[in-house]
């Protein structure tokens, strides 16, 4: 691939996820002409995550739509999708990846959207029958079958998963106990009082919400199937379905034995690029430059746009940095929130709006800088918010927010 | 089925025979057409969607409600009175030989 901005004679994609399909779509739109491979480990067409946990588990949301596009897609785009085999080596010299089957491929730039992997447990009775996470089109069929004969659920982690598993599971009536081994849920992804506000919304649907509580060890029945779970404060709880939601691990495992700069994700440039000028990394295994730091990211935002980044490189443009400003959605009962930026590191978060009213967004700044806002059912700040840190000045003070009834349609009215 | 047209800023126009049940959203991802990126598949979120529909229109179009006028003032490109979320338009024979207006961008 040189000299630079050259598009490569070929492309190969390993894993065929949001961020796989995408860059293969998009290298297409673009107008590259060359060869593209995508390849995928699960037996199954490239599909959307963010149901699985959600409209999926509860049967509203079908097979075929949770797809991203239907098979054909792949054929009509010429885009050769290999999917139930995955990447095992790269030989960074020859330019060539080997798959499980046997096959190998060869190169002119490949992509790595290798994804992650739910992190899992050292628990005592973590291997009984009924014990799962959730990542994979799989996994959720797994989970909505076990789902038709649970009473009791346990979530083990109250990030974003445990807490839409229990929302879910919850609205179809099963007994739910999230718990959470910090003293508050989703960890750094929200503010404080975003976190309280969500712990009261599962708590008034009648979900128990245990805080700063661990589960000891989880314990079967004769046949192997989990029946209860022992908590650390001594307390029992029965559980005949657990679901563990402790976050994931980036899959760096390739990258690292070909050699490449890892380190909790694989590590890219500004344009995405590993320590291998031929190499891209993208989507949930990707570190990438953030502000003053190298963030992570799980979202199907940084998937997307990340794919689009690479795809535009690719096809032969110059698409500068990557410098998409993040945002997050979860669903939960009747909250829908938005988060727009990355909040981590804040020093002050402002509350505009009532939570008792369930629509308010919490705007969290670093000193009197904006870093992002947290929206409850207050879409019209969430996506504000999200054009004003493109933007890169936002304009919005933690005095300007403060002020009373607040909020972002309304002020950006108003004349300067 | 319904044919839509999406007519790019260039002024090129991909037309697509729909099939029903659709949305005017998916039936741009499905068949690649550049200009829609639809990030949150359809959930009136992200805003990533937006078309403008042909000003000459006069085939029935749902009436908007307020998530997807709230999402419409986030747009990468500004916001027309004909501007709408294409993934809030359903495909149906009522709707046979729509225009909608791609944005020169959908998002930063």
């Amino acid at each position: 691939m040189s000299p630079e901005n050259a598009s490569p004679d070929s492309v190969v994609i390993v894993g065929a996820g949001q961020a796989g399909s995408d860059t293969a779509a998009a290298l297409r739109s673009r107008g590259y002409a060359g060869p593209v491979t995508l390849i995928g480990a699960e037996d199954a067409v490239p599909y959307q995550r963010p149901p699985l946990s959600k409209g999926y588990l509860t049967g509203a949301v079908g097979r075929s739509e949770v797809e991203l596009r239907p098979d054909s897609f792949y054929t009509t785009q010429g885009i050769d999708f290999v999917c139930d085999d995955r990447a095992v080596a790269i030989d960074r010299a020859a330019r060539t990846v080997t798959l499980a089957s046997g096959a190998e491929l060869s190169y002119g730039a490949l992509v790595l959207a290798t994804g992650a992997r739910p992190r899992r447990i050292a628990t005592p009775g973590a291997g009984l029958d009924g014990v799962l996470a959730l990542r994979s089109l799989a996994d959720a069929d797994v989970l909505r079958d076990h789902l038709d004969r649970a009473g009791h659920v346990l979530v083990i982690g109250g990030g974003f998963i445990g807490l839409e598993i229990a929302a879910t599971t919850r609205a179809r009536g099963c007994e739910v106990t999230v718990v959470e081994a910090a003293p508050r849920v989703m960890g750094r992804a929200v503010s404080e009082p975003m976190a309280e506000y969500l712990t009261g919304a599962h708590r008034k649907e009648g979900t128990r919400v245990l805080l700063g509580r661990s589960v000891s060890a989880l314990q079967g029945d004769p046949a192997g199937r989990v029946r209860a779970a022992q908590l650390d404060d001594g307390h029992r709880t029965p559980a005949d379905l657990v679901v563990i939601g402790v976050g994931v691990l980036p899959n760096t495992a390739l990258a690292a034995e070909a050699g490449l700069a890892v380190g909790d994700g694989i590590l890219v440039d500004s344009g995405l690029s590993t320590s291998d000028p031929h190499i891209y990394a993208i989507g949930d295994c990707a570190r990438f430059p953030y502000g003053d730091g190298m963030v992570r990211l799980e979202s199907v935002q940084n998937a997307s746009d990340q794919a689009r980044h690479v795809a535009a490189r690719l096809a032969g443009g110059d698409p500068g940095p990557y410098t998409a400003v993040p945002w997050f959605w979860t669903d939960q009962y009747t909250v829908k929130l938005q988060i727009a930026g990355l909040t981590a590191g804040h020093d002050r978060a402002v509350v505009a709006g009532d939570p008792g009213s369930g629509r308010f967004t919490v705007f969290c700044f670093a000193g009197s800088r904006l870093l992002g806002a947290e929206s409850v059912n207050r879409t019209a700040d969430h996506v504000i918010t999200r054009r004003l840190l493109a933007a890169g000045h936002t304009g919005l003070t933690p005095d300007v927010v403060a002020q009373p009834g607040f909020d972002l349609k309304t002020y950006q009215r108003q004349p300067a | 089925m319904a044919k839509i047209t999406y007519r790019h800023p260039s002024g090129t126009d991909t037309v697509i025979d729909v099939p029903v049940p659709n949305t005017v959203m998916r039936g741009a991802k499905v068949n690649n057409v550049d200009g829609i990126e639809a990030q949150c598949g359809g959930s009136a979120q992200c805003g990533t969607c937006h078309v403008y529909v042909d000003e000459a229109n006069t085939l029935p179009l749902p009436v908007m409600d307020s998530v997807e006028d709230d999402v419409l003032y986030g747009t990468a490109c500004e916001r027309r009175p004909n501007s709408r979320l294409s993934c809030q338009l359903p495909v149906s024979d009522a709707i046979d030989g729509l225009i909608v207006h791609l944005p020169e961008r959908q998002s930063w």
